[in-house]
């Protein structure tokens, strides 16, 4: 690795940068949401104060001002709505929407109308919008502050979803969404926002729908989404002092999803397990399972795993919210139980 | 804050026969919409503008093919004023590849992007919300531009109406909305479902100009967007205009439209503002029979020529199931028109 790529920035911070360099290439790009500035009229010394509720856009309102980093009411579908017009009319809107929870809200804006617009009006609707939520458990956010949500847009046609689970991808994949000329949602997991790793300085993008295979193995494929990859390789490194050796693939986009790589690792290991810390029913880990049935099942030697989320929503509890997620040796368990 | 109409504003002879000209091509446009509908040739569902033209017209005289307009299942008027072609309207309606989306949309989902409309909405305030999105844009890159959302009295109770008036009103956004009331939600009336007489009094909670508009006479519309279209464009924000309207026709087309007396629909049909128009402007020497006739004869042959055109153009093509579900690359969006 070269100089350049050694450079540590923390997930947070290398949103934040991608954010700053989309809106110093292009000035149709805007920033909207609840407290992305913070304390807004209230003048110098006071605005900015928040920088967005973990300090992502925190450097954009210096550099851009109020009317490209705006504050918005807290009126979901209005600022939502608001934005999917604005991208219907030539601009290209980031909107903060804070927690993946909250976007029930201003459902209708993204379902009926973000989604939707480019289909039922024959192609001509062009709507580069960005949605970024966080999302996900361990901080003890409680039920309407930590629901991960992406199954229910990845369900979506319209939409595209991604969820990095490292500062390079997330900060690659948020570039190739804002200029993406669709809607894409990006889901950043709340635990990851601290953790480090290696970021370019520059601009680049992650193309959309391509997985990265984060550990190579050859006896099982260990799909992880978001801050279950790093869970998922702790869990191959105690496989390995067993004997097993697990390929870890994170599929980083998740709408549309890297069918094609995770087929590949299948065929090649001819086991699966998917770790997705959200409820099971209708989840990622139930689309991968069925894309791995359809497609490689020949290839198979043991039934596919899932390792989830239970069929509840987040606890507040840190006891019971450790119990929620899947843990190191759920992930273990369950490929030892492949035999 | 209130608002009066500025009645004594001239509108020239251009002006009102083109007004006339509007609603007369919505008038024989839907007229046609409904009869071919009952040949059981176009799919779906149609829900039509007439007894309202005076809205549309009246609104879209202030605006130019840069302005936004966002509309309802009930848009066919508002693209017509905003100058679609009623070829690919007629084609889109009857599901044609030639239909301005390709026959993906429908009646409830016309949109012609190149002319500012962002589109018919079948979720009944759908299009608030992103015409607050469109004036902003236009607010942002500093832009003359004007953005109308078109609803009507079911939407107004909609919480993103609230949600949107009160974004726009802070960031003082080039935005009309305006709600047609036409007494009806489907078959809920207006009186029973909201909670003052008049819609437009609800502007005052958001400090913004709020205007009663009789829609039965479209010179009196014209002025009243005028002033609010001249209000957004000059910089000092959006306006709230309701305009009393009467849909002549049921909610849909097969509509029977037994929540409604006799007497009211009478009474309405006897207010036409397109009957006033045209009486107005014998009255006052602007134009003769002859030419009024004239005029008729045009658009109606125009309407047949849409018409047939729609008829004549193929269905789209089957194995495109999924074509535009995502964004083509720019070089052959818009080429298959």
């Amino acid at each position: 690795m070269s100089a350049v790529l050694e450079r540590q920035l923390s997930l947070v911070d290398a949103v934040g940068e991608a954010l700053r360099q989309a809106m110093e290439a292009d000035p149709s790009v805007i920033v909207m949401g609840e407290d992305v500035a913070g304390g807004a009229g209230r003048g110098a010394g006071k605005e900015n104060a928040m920088g967005g509720s973990f300090g992502a856009t925190k450097s954009l309102y210096p550099l851009f001002g109020a009317s490209r980093v705006r504050d918005t009411p807290i009126s979901e579908a209005g600022f939502v709505g608001a934005a999917v017009g604005a991208a219907a009319a030539g601009l290209r809107p980031v909107v903060d929407a804070m927690w993946a929870d909250f976007t029930g809200l201003a459902f209708d804006q993204i379902y009926n109308q973000a989604a939707k617009m480019s289909y039922m009006f024959g192609g001509q609707a062009r709507l580069p919008l960005t949605i970024r939520m966080a999302m996900g458990s361990g901080l003890s956010a409680a039920a309407q502050h930590s629901g991960t949500l992406y199954a229910i847009y990845t369900h979506l046609p319209g939409l595209k979803v991604v969820a990095p689970s490292t500062p390079y991808d997330a900060k690659g994949l948020l570039l190739e969404a804002i200029f993406d000329d669709g809607p894409v949602l990006v889901f950043e997991h709340m635990k990851l926002y601290v953790t480090k790793g290696p970021v370019p300085a520059e601009p680049y993008r992650v193309p959309l729908g391509v997985a990265e295979v984060r550990r190579a193995g050859g006896d099982v494929t260990v799909v992880a989404i978001a801050a279950m990859v790093d869970r998922a390789l702790e869990a191959a490194e105690v496989l390995a002092e067993e004997g097993i050796d697990v390929e870890v693939v994170d599929p980083r986009t998740l709408s549309p999803l890297d069918e094609e790589s995770i087929v590949a690792s299948v065929e090649k290991t001819g086991a699966l397990v998917v770790v997705d810390e959200s409820p099971p029913r209708c989840s990622l880990a139930s689309e991968i399972a069925a894309v791995v049935s359809e497609r490689a099942f020949d290839f198979l030697n043991a039934p596919v795993r899932r390792v989830t989320a239970p069929h509840a929503p987040v606890p507040f509890a840190p006891a019971l919210e450790a119990a929620y997620a899947p843990s190191v040796t759920a992930v273990v368990e369950a490929v030892r139980s492949l035999g | 804050m209130s608002a009066s109409i500025e009645r004594a504003v001239h509108v020239d002879r251009k002006t009102a026969i083109a007004l006339y000209r509007t609603m007369l091509t919505i008038r024989l446009f839907e007229r046609r919409v409904s009869r071919e509908f009952r040949t059981g040739d176009i799919p779906g569902f149609v829900h039509v503008y007439i007894g309202e033209e005076a809205v549309a017209a009246g609104v879209c005289a202030n605006l130019d093919e840069h302005d936004y307009v966002t509309s309802t299942h009930r848009g066919h008027g508002h693209c017509i004023a905003k100058g679609c072609d009623l070829g690919a309207m007629m084609a889109e309606i009857f599901g044609r590849e030639t239909g301005l989306c390709r026959g993906r949309g429908g009646s409830m989902h016309i949109a012609d992007f190149s002319r500012g409309m962002l589109g018919a909405n079948a979720i009944v305030g759908g299009g608030i919300a992103l015409a607050t999105g469109a004036a902003l844009a236009a607010s942002v890159r500093g832009t003359s531009q004007v953005s109308v959302a078109f609803f009507g009295d079911g939407a107004a109770n909609q919480g993103v109406l609230h949600e949107s008036l009160n974004l726009a009103a802070i960031w003082r956004l080039p935005a009309i909305y305006v709600c047609e009331n036409n007494g009806f939600a489907e078959s809920t009336p207006a009186a029973y479902a909201t909670s003052v007489p008049d819609i437009a009094s609800r502007a005052a909670a958001y400090g913004i100009p709020g205007v009663v508009v009789d829609g039965a006479d479209v010179l009196e519309v014209y002025r009243a967007a005028r002033t609010a279209v001249q209000r957004a464009r000059g910089g000092d924000g959006p306006t709230l205009l309701e305009v009393k309207t009467y849909r002549f026709m049921g909610h849909y087309e097969g509509d029977p439209d037994r929540y409604r007396d006799d007497s009211d629909r009478e009474a309405a049909r006897n207010r036409d503002a397109l009957a006033a128009c045209r009486r107005d402007l014998v009255a006052t020497g602007q134009a003769n029979e002859a030419e009024l006739e004239a005029l008729e004869a045009e658009i109606e042959e125009e309407v047949a020529r849409a018409v047939e055109f729609a008829r004549s153009s193929p269905f789209p093509d089957p194995a495109e199931v999924t074509r535009y579900v995502y964004p083509e690359p720019l070089a052959t969006a818009g080429a298959a028109r």
